[in-house]
C-alpha cells in the first residue's frame, strides 16, 4: 500500500503530490472552495467516489435520488450562495440525466461544474457499457466542456472549469473524465486559472457610450428601468439601488431579476412579461427611454417584438456581447459589468423625480389591484386561491425567506405576490421552464443559505417530476418547507386550453396520490389544508418548524393567472381577465 | 433584408469538439452551411475555420457573436465576397481512353487552365482551382466524356483587411505576465 512517505519519496518536485487522478479531482474541488457536491455514484466514476469517502471530513457529498436532482440542487446552491454549484454523475445514463439541469443553468446563467465519469479511454467509441457521448450531447447547452483522458490534464482543466463557470456571464461547464485517467498516478500541483487568451469575460466600458447614455437619460421625460438577473450575478444590488434612487426612474423586473431590489422599495414597480404587472407592461409602450440592465429581452418579456417599446430610445447595460441587439436594437450599449456601468452612471446623473410619470404607474396599479390583485389575495368565494396561500407565507416569512418555485401557475403567482427584503432570494427556473426544478433546487438553496428560511412553492404536476428528492431531504434532514399548491391539474396548460383551445382539457387533469402520506413515508412532518379558516394556522405551524415540513394546500381547481399577455401579442394587449 | 453570401472566418484554439460546438450554433438556428473548411492558420496552434453561408447581414452579425462567445474561439469575422480573396479546389477523375480518343478533351483541359495530377492506364485526374463558376464550368464540359468521380473542396479565403489575431494574443500575454 502506498503511504504518504512513499508519495514524498517518489516526488521529483517537492511542491507536487504523487496521487491518482481521482484524488486530484477532489483536491481541485477543495482548492476551488467547493466543499459541497451533489451527485450519484456509478461504475465509471467510482474512483472519484472512493476518494470522496477518504475526504468526507473535508468535502460533503449529498446523494440525490436522481442525477437531475443533483444538477438542480447545485443550481439552487449557486443561486443563494453566489458560489459555483457542483454535480457529479457516472457515465451513460448518469450523464444524460444531468442534461436538463445543465440546459437550465445555461439559459439562466447559473455557475455550475458537472463532473461525469466516462468509460476507459481505450473503450471510447466502442459502444461500451454505459458509454455515451456526453461531450457531444452537452455541447449546445454548456458554456464549455472538455473530456479528460490523462490524469495530468486534471489540474489545469478543473481550474479552467471553475474560472469559466463563474466569470463573465456565468454558466455550466461539464468535465468528462475517463476511468483510466481517474486511476492514473501523476505529480499533482494546482494553480488557479486567472485568464484564458481566447476568452474576455469583462469588456471595458466605453467612455463615449457612457456619455451618450447620460445624454439620453438627461433628456428623458418618461424613463423606465427594466432589470434582470444581471444585477444579482454582477453583485451590483447596491449600485443598482443607488442608481434608481438618485435617478428617480421607476424600475421593473424580469422574473430572474426578482429580489435584487426589495419588494417594498418605492422605485420597485413590479414585474414585466406575460404574467407581469399591468403598469410595467403597458408603460413599456409609453416610456420614452428604456434602460435595460442585465436582462436579455426574452420573448416572455417582450411579447411581439415588432410592437415592443418602439417609441422609446433604448440603453442596454449588458455583459454578454451576443445579447446586445439580439432581440431589441439598442440606441446605446453599455457593454460592461453592470456593477461598473451603474456606478459610472450614478456618479454623473442628476438627482431627479418624475411625479407625473410615476402617477401613471399609480393609476394603472389601482386598476390591477381592483380587477386582479384584490380577489387573488382576499377572495371571498369558496376555494382557496394560490394568491392567498402566497400572501399567508408572506405574513410569516415577513419577506425574509428564500422562495423556490417550480414552473407554472404557482410560479407566476408566487413571483407576483411573494415579498422579498434581500437579494438572492428568488430561485426559479426562468428561461428553460423546467418542471421538477423546485424540490431539488430547494435542497441546494437551503444548503447555500443555512441561516435562512427556504420555502419551496410547487404545483402538483412539477412536484411529481422530482418527488423522489424527498428521500434526499429525509436522509440529510434539510429543513426546507415544501408547499404544494394542489389544483389536481397541470394548471398553466389547462388555463391555455381554456382560453385558446375551447376548454379541451387534453391530459391536464391529474389523479393525485395522498401527498401527505408520501411525505410521512419519508418521516417528514406533513399536513393538508383545504379550508380558508385553517390556512393561517397551517402556514404558521409550518414556518415555526425547524425541521423539513410538507404542507399541501388544496386550491381552487380552475383558477387562472392574470394579467396575461397572450403568446405573440403586444405588451399593450395585456389582459386583466 | 435580402440574403447575401458571407464568408465567416473563425480563429480558434486547437481543441477536440470545437467543430461540433461551432456547427451546433448553425444547427440550433436551422441554418444550412454552404461550405466549411478548416486548417492551421498563420499562427502556430491556432486554427482557422472558413464557413460560407447565405443569409441577411442582420443574421450573420448575430451568428458571429454567438461563435465568438465560445470560450475557445479567439475571434470571428464575417466578410462579403468583395472583401475577400477566395478559391475552391476541384478534382475530376476521367477514364484514360477519353483523353486519347477524344481530341476535344485535351482542348478543354488546356483552355480551363486545369492541371493534370496523375495519368494511369485506366484513369487520369485533373485539378482545377478557382471560383465556383469555373470549377462548375469544367465539370459540365467534362461530363459528356464520363466523369468517374468529381469532388470540390470548401471555400478557402483570406481577407483583404488585416485580421490582427497576433495582436489580440499578444495583448493577452502582456496583461497576464
Amino acid at each position: 500500500m502506498e503511504t504518504t512517505t512513499d508519495k514524498k519519496v517518489k516526488n521529483a518536485n517537492p511542491k507536487t503530490l504523487h496521487i491518482s487522478g481521482a484524488e486530484a479531482v477532489i483536491r481541485c474541488l477543495l482548492a476551488e472552495d467547493a466543499n459541497l457536491v451533489y451527485g450519484y455514484p456509478g461504475g465509471a466514476i467510482m474512483p472519484i467516489y472512493d476518494e470522496l469517502y477518504k475526504f468526507q471530513d473535508q468535502l460533503h457529498h449529498v446523494l440525490t435520488r436522481h442525477e437531475q436532482g443533483a444538477t438542480h440542487a447545485a443550481q439552487g446552491f449557486a443561486r443563494t450562495s453566489g458560489k459555483v454549484g457542483v454535480a457529479l454523475a457516472t457515465s451513460g445514463p448518469g450523464a444524460t440525466n444531468l442534461v436538463t439541469g445543465i440546459a437550465d443553468a445555461q439559459i439562466d446563467s447559473t455557475p455550475m461544474v458537472c463532473i461525469t465519469g466516462q468509460v476507459a479511454s481505450h473503450l471510447l467509441g466502442s459502444d461500451a457499457f454505459q458509454e455515451t457521448d456526453i461531450i457531444g450531447i452537452s455541447t449546445p447547452v454548456t458554456k464549455w466542456n472538455y473530456q479528460i483522458t490523462k490524469a495530468s490534464e486534471i489540474p489545469e482543466i478543473m481550474a479552467k472549469a471553475f474560472y469559466i463557470a463563474r466569470s463573465g456571464r456565468p454558466g455550466p461547464v461539464l468535465i468528462d473524465i475517463t476511468k483510466d485517467a481517474q486511476f492514473e498516478q501523476f505529480d499533482f500541483s494546482y494553480e488557479k486559472c486567472t485568464g484564458i487568451r481566447s476568452y474576455q469575460p469583462y469588456p471595458t466600458l466605453s467612455p463615449e457610450s457612457l456619455e451618450e447614455a447620460l445624454v439620453l437619460i438627461g433628456q428623458a421625460k418618461k424613463p423606465l428601468v427594466v432589470w434582470g438577473q444581471g444585477v444579482i450575478l454582477g453583485r451590483a444590488e447596491e449600485e443598482f439601488k443607488a442608481f434608481v434612487e438618485k435617478s428617480g426612474i421607476p424600475a421593473v423586473w424580469t422574473i430572474l431579476g426578482l429580489s435584487a431590489l426589495p419588494t417594498e422599495h418605492p422605485s420597485n414597480r413590479g414585474m414585466v412579461g406575460m404574467h407581469g404587472n399591468y403598469a410595467p407592461n403597458l408603460l413599456t409602450n409609453e416610456c420614452d427611454l428604456l434602460i435595460a440592465v442585465g436582462m436579455r429581452f426574452d420573448d416572455r418579456v417582450t411579447g411581439d417584438l415588432s410592437t415592443y417599446a418602439k417609441q422609446a430610445k433604448v440603453i442596454h447595460l449588458e455583459l454578454d456581447p451576443a445579447e446586445v441587439n439580439k432581440n431589441v436594437m439598442a440606441d446605446v450599449v453599455l457593454l460592461s459589468d453592470c456593477k461598473v456601468s451603474l456606478q459610472a452612471l450614478t456618479d454623473r446623473i442628476q438627482s431627479k423625480t418624475y411625479p407625473k410619470w410615476i402617477q401613471r404607474f399609480d393609476e394603472l396599479d389601482a386598476i390591477e389591484r381592483k380587477k386582479v390583485i384584490h380577489s387573488d389575495l382576499n377572495p371571498t368565494k369558496p376555494g382557496l386561491t394560490m394568491g392567498e396561500a402566497v400572501g399567508m407565507i408572506n405574513k410569516y416569512s415577513k419577506g425574509d425567506a428564500v422562495i423556490v418555485t417550480d414552473v407554472g401557475q404557482h410560479q407566476m403567482v408566487a413571483c407576483r405576490y411573494a415579498k422579498f427584503n434581500q437579494s438572492k432570494s428568488n430561485v426559479t427556473s426562468g428561461g428553460l421552464g423546467t418542471m421538477g426544478f423546485a424540490l431539488p433546487a430547494a435542497i441546494g438553496a437551503k444548503m447555500g443559505a443555512l441561516d435562512r428560511e427556504v420555502v419551496a412553492i410547487i404545483g402538483d404536476g412539477g412536484y411529481q417530476m422530482t418527488i423522489q428528492e424527498l428521500g434526499t431531504i429525509f436522509q440529510q434532514q434539510i429543513a426546507v418547507k415544501i408547499v404544494v399548491l394542489n389544483n389536481d391539474f397541470l394548471g398553466m396548460v389547462r388555463q391555455w386550453q381554456q382560453l385558446f383551445f375551447d376548454k379541451r382539457y387534453a391530459s391536464t387533469e391529474m389523479v393525485n396520490p395522498d401527498f401527505v402520506m408520501i411525505a410521512q413515508g419519508y418521516q417528514i412532518q406533513a399536513k393538508r389544508v383545504s379550508e380558508r379558516k385553517d390556512l393561517d394556522q397551517a402556514v404558521q405551524e409550518m414556518m415555526a418548524s425547524d425541521k423539513p415540513y410538507f404542507l399541501e394546500i388544496c386550491v381552487e381547481k380552475e383558477g387562472n393567472v392574470f394579467p396575461m399577455i397572450p403568446t405573440g401579442a403586444s405588451v399593450s394587449d395585456i389582459r386583466l381577465e | 433584408m435580402e440574403n447575401k453570401t458571407y464568408t465567416i472566418s473563425v480563429y480558434t484554439e486547437n481543441n477536440v469538439g470545437l467543430l461540433n460546438r461551432i456547427s451546433a450554433i448553425f444547427l440550433k438556428r436551422h441554418i444550412n452551411i454552404e461550405s466549411f473548411s478548416t486548417s492551421e492558420s498563420e499562427i502556430p496552434n491556432v486554427f482557422r475555420f472558413v464557413i460560407v453561408v447565405n443569409m441577411t447581414t442582420e443574421k450573420v452579425i448575430k451568428i458571429v457573436k454567438q461563435i465568438e462567445k465560445q470560450i475557445d474561439v479567439i475571434k470571428a469575422f464575417y466578410h462579403t465576397d468583395e472583401e475577400t480573396i477566395f478559391q475552391e479546389n476541384a478534382l475530376y477523375k476521367v477514364k484514360s481512353s477519353a483523353l486519347f480518343e477524344e481530341r476535344q478533351i485535351q482542348n478543354i483541359i488546356k483552355q480551363s487552365h486545369a492541371n493534370i495530377v496523375t495519368v494511369s492506364p485506366e484513369f487520369f485526374v485533373i485539378e482545377k482551382t478557382g471560383f465556383r463558376n469555373e470549377t462548375e464550368q469544367l465539370r459540365k464540359e467534362l461530363a459528356p466524356f464520363g466523369l468517374l468521380q468529381f469532388v470540390r473542396s470548401g471555400r478557402i479565403s483570406v481577407t483583404k483587411a488585416k485580421m490582427g489575431i497576433s495582436e489580440i494574443l499578444n495583448t493577452f500575454k502582456n496583461t497576464n505576465t
